[in-house]
């Protein structure tokens, strides 16, 4: 009885939860040991350059493939499709049948997941016309953009109201201006207590929207915790300008100390600032600029990940 | 169980939507015309060649009264056998000059004269090219001893009195139904094969695959095509029936009724062939769904259609054998093999008259229509959504 209790406490604080998942393709192990809890209510990312195993990740989660072996459980079911009405899940590979008028194709999908087709479509009406595609109700898909069909997608997953939205590189291949649009979608589906769970392979939308992280590397799990924690892995870093170019105050810098364009960028030594601060006015140092920054996910990202995937996921910019 | 048959409803009604509601469908319901067609014109064609093809003909040369009582017998002859079994006959008048009359008349065209008969009924002479034809010859010495016979051969009164045959229609008329209704039902599954082979392709090609198995299961999605499919050809069905049947009432006296009735009697044969012709649909239509669940390509579809159309046949080959031997141990392996065992069923209704082994059959095909489509649903998770561990062979049905 107690047991029972207490699980279902876990249930309801978390709204993910993976533990020891593996993948196996044949002879090639797409996901290595994957353990994750996403808290219900936050917004969650999965952190990783393409072929990290994201996307395998997500759709064991949602039960589209079955493990290999490990345990899961989604919005405190073990069979993630007893739970399909409570989902959304937008896929990385986008696609709606192009006959479909995109007021049909958004209440298809509510269908789908058990929303009644009537309810479906007077709620696809309220959608579009709240995305500014109300023009585009009784039009087929194939004559919207590629955006915009995307955008319709995006509204089919969260027509029936879910309670888990689950998103696979939500941003990829949307301008600037639905990425913001996007964004601001996910705020406010977690302000009315939705979990959002979505990968990504761009570090900037993970670090604008995310409270929590993981970042997942060759099948593993590499981090799992706050954005907070994974940045306060590394310590500030100081970019330093000074007019002396030399003097007693040097001994201050650490010998690790990179010069960038006339500063010095050193990590901030255990002591803090005020040390720094003193060692280098009483050494002379004739302090110009003197900047601590706080490190950034991506910073955090090649400390955790290692050079080569943070290599791999710097070919995409954020827009 | 509710949300696995609402789930298969979704999908169902999108698809049924989406081929019935298309323009495409149109041609569909028109496809049975294009054979009809076809037949029409090419049965109109060959009329018209026949009609002018002359048959050759018997040139008699007679006083008008001996013509008059050779082609008397020539009518009585029809009247027995029909006017195409019986030679024409054409009378001319004597001329003067016999043999250059004959010589000219078996010179013609208009019409092509086989042979000439001239002289009298005591003394008739024939001249022509009869070498290969001793039937008109024989025709010829028949219509005589009829003629000579005259008004000796007054046809005898025979009271007639008209009885209902005991047996109903003969084995034969009954063949020939349980024929029609195996051939009507093949093609039909025939033609919808292919379409049921590449049911897959629009989820695939359209990347909406993902967002339906993410939110139902594979099984429930397999069933909802399936029978999706199945009612828009059911549809079809009931148009094409229908314009069947106005047809034959149109050109056949009698109409429908007319034909030769099934063992089992119309009503039942009917939805026999309704319960038929949806368990062959749903049994081919299952293996063929799960194979074009294989193909990623509609070029893929194309190359797998001939094979399959190769096997159709084979098993249409198979029933067939049951065809008026129904209880012949190889009419039973026929019921017995699933694919084969809706046309082999069909033509035992048209045969036979017990209703329990259509009960048995149409029971028997459900469960291998349910064991297809579980198979097909493991298969497809297996094989294109690369799901679960990986099994050896012998374990493969227990995933």
């Amino acid at each position: 009885m107690l047991r029972q209790a207490q699980h279902e406490r876990i249930d309801q604080a978390l709204a993910v939860q993976a533990v020891d998942l593996v993948k196996d393709f044949g002879d090639t192990r797409a996901v290595d040991g994957v353990d994750l809890a996403v808290p219900t209510g936050s917004i969650y990312g999965l952190l990783g350059p393409n072929g990290a195993g994201k996307t395998t990740t997500l759709r064991m989660l949602i039960g589209i493939i079955d493990p290999s072996s490990g345990t899961r459980r989604v919005l405190g079911r073990e069979r993630p499709l007893e739970a399909a009405s409570e989902i959304g899940y937008l896929p990385e590979e986008r696609g709606l049948y192009p006959a479909m008028h995109a007021r049909d194709a958004i209440a298809f999908m509510g269908a789908l997941r058990g929303l009644p087709i009537a309810e479906g479509r007077r709620r696809a009406d309220e959608l579009l016309v709240d995305h500014k595609l109300g023009d585009w109700a009784r039009k087929p898909i194939r004559t919207l953009s590629k955006g915009m069909a995307q955008i319709v997608q995006l509204l089919g997953t969260i027509v029936h109201k879910p309670r888990l939205i689950v998103l696979d590189e939500p941003f990829a291949g949307l301008d600037a201006i639905n990425q913001a649009r996007l964004e601001e979608l996910i705020r406010r589906e977690t302000r009315s207590g939705v979990t959002v769970l979505f990968s990504t392979h761009v570090i900037a939308h993970a670090e604008r929207l995310c409270e929590q992280v993981a970042i997942i590397a060759k099948g593993k799990v590499a981090f799992d915790g706050r954005v907070d924690e994974a940045r306060s892995r590394l310590r500030p870093i100081v970019r330093l300008r000074t007019r002396a170019s030399d003097g007693p105050w040097r001994s201050a810098i650490p010998a690790s100390a990179r010069r960038e364009g006339g500063e010095y960028v050193f990590e901030l030594p255990e002591g803090g600032p005020e040390p720094l601060l003193k060692a280098l006015i009483d050494g002379g140092a004739g302090i110009d600029t003197l900047n601590i920054e706080r490190p950034g996910l991506h910073d955090a990202f090649v400390a955790i990940a290692g050079d080569s995937v943070a290599a791999a996921m710097g070919e995409e910019k954020p827009q | 169980m509710m949300r696995f048959l609402r789930s298969a409803f979704v999908v169902g009604r999108r698809d049924f939507s989406a081929t019935v509601l298309s323009k495409t469908f149109i041609f569909f319901l028109l496809a049975p015309l294009f054979p009809a067609a076809m037949g029409t014109l090419f049965g109109g064609i060959g009329a018209r060649v026949a009609a002018q093809t002359e048959r050759p003909a018997v040139a008699i040369v007679a006083e008008q009264t001996e013509f008059r009582r050779i082609d008397e017998a020539r009518n009585q002859l029809v009247e027995a056998l029909g006017d195409g079994a019986i030679i024409k006959l054409v009378g001319y008048s004597p001329e003067p000059d016999r043999a250059a009359q004959e010589q000219r008349l078996l010179a013609s065209h208009t019409p092509p004269i086989r042979a000439v008969l001239s002289g009298s009924l005591d003394h008739p002479r024939v001249v022509g090219s009869l070498g290969n034809d001793p039937a008109t010859l024989s025709q010829l010495q028949l219509l005589i001893e009829k003629a000579r016979a005259g008004d000796r051969d007054q046809r005898s009164d025979m009271d007639v009195t008209e009885v209902q045959s005991p047996s109903g229609p003969s084995q034969s008329d009954r063949v020939s139904t349980a024929w029609g209704a195996q051939a009507i039902l093949f093609f039909l599954t025939l033609m919808l094969s292919t379409m049921v082979m590449s049911q897959l392709i629009e989820e695939k090609s359209n990347k909406i695959i993902e967002v339906i198995a993410a939110a139902v299961p594979i099984d429930a999605m397999f069933v909802g095509k399936l029978f999706a499919m199945l009612a828009a050809s059911v549809l079809a069905l009931i148009v094409w029936i229908a314009a069947g049947a106005l047809l034959l009432q149109v050109i056949k006296h009698g109409g429908a009724a007319s034909l030769p009735p099934p063992a089992v009697g119309w009503p039942e044969f009917l939805l026999l062939s309704v319960i038929y012709f949806g368990m062959n649909y749903l049994l081919f239509g299952a293996a063929f769904l799960v194979i074009g669940a294989q193909a990623s390509t509609a070029r893929e579809v194309q190359t797998m259609s001939l094979p399959v159309t190769f096997a159709q046949m084979l098993i249409f080959a198979l029933a067939a054998t049951a065809i008026n031997a129904p209880n012949s141990p190889m009419a039973l392996a026929a019921a017995a093999f699933p694919l084969s065992s809706p046309l082999t069923m069909m033509a035992r209704g048209a045969e036979q008259p017990e209703i329990w082994p259509h009960v048995v059959a149409v029971l028997w095909q459900a469960a291998w229509v349910a064991l297809i489509l579980r198979f097909g649903a493991q298969l497809f998770r297996k094989t294109v959504l690369k799901s679960g561990p990986r099994l050896p062979w012998w374990k493969f049905g227990r995933a």
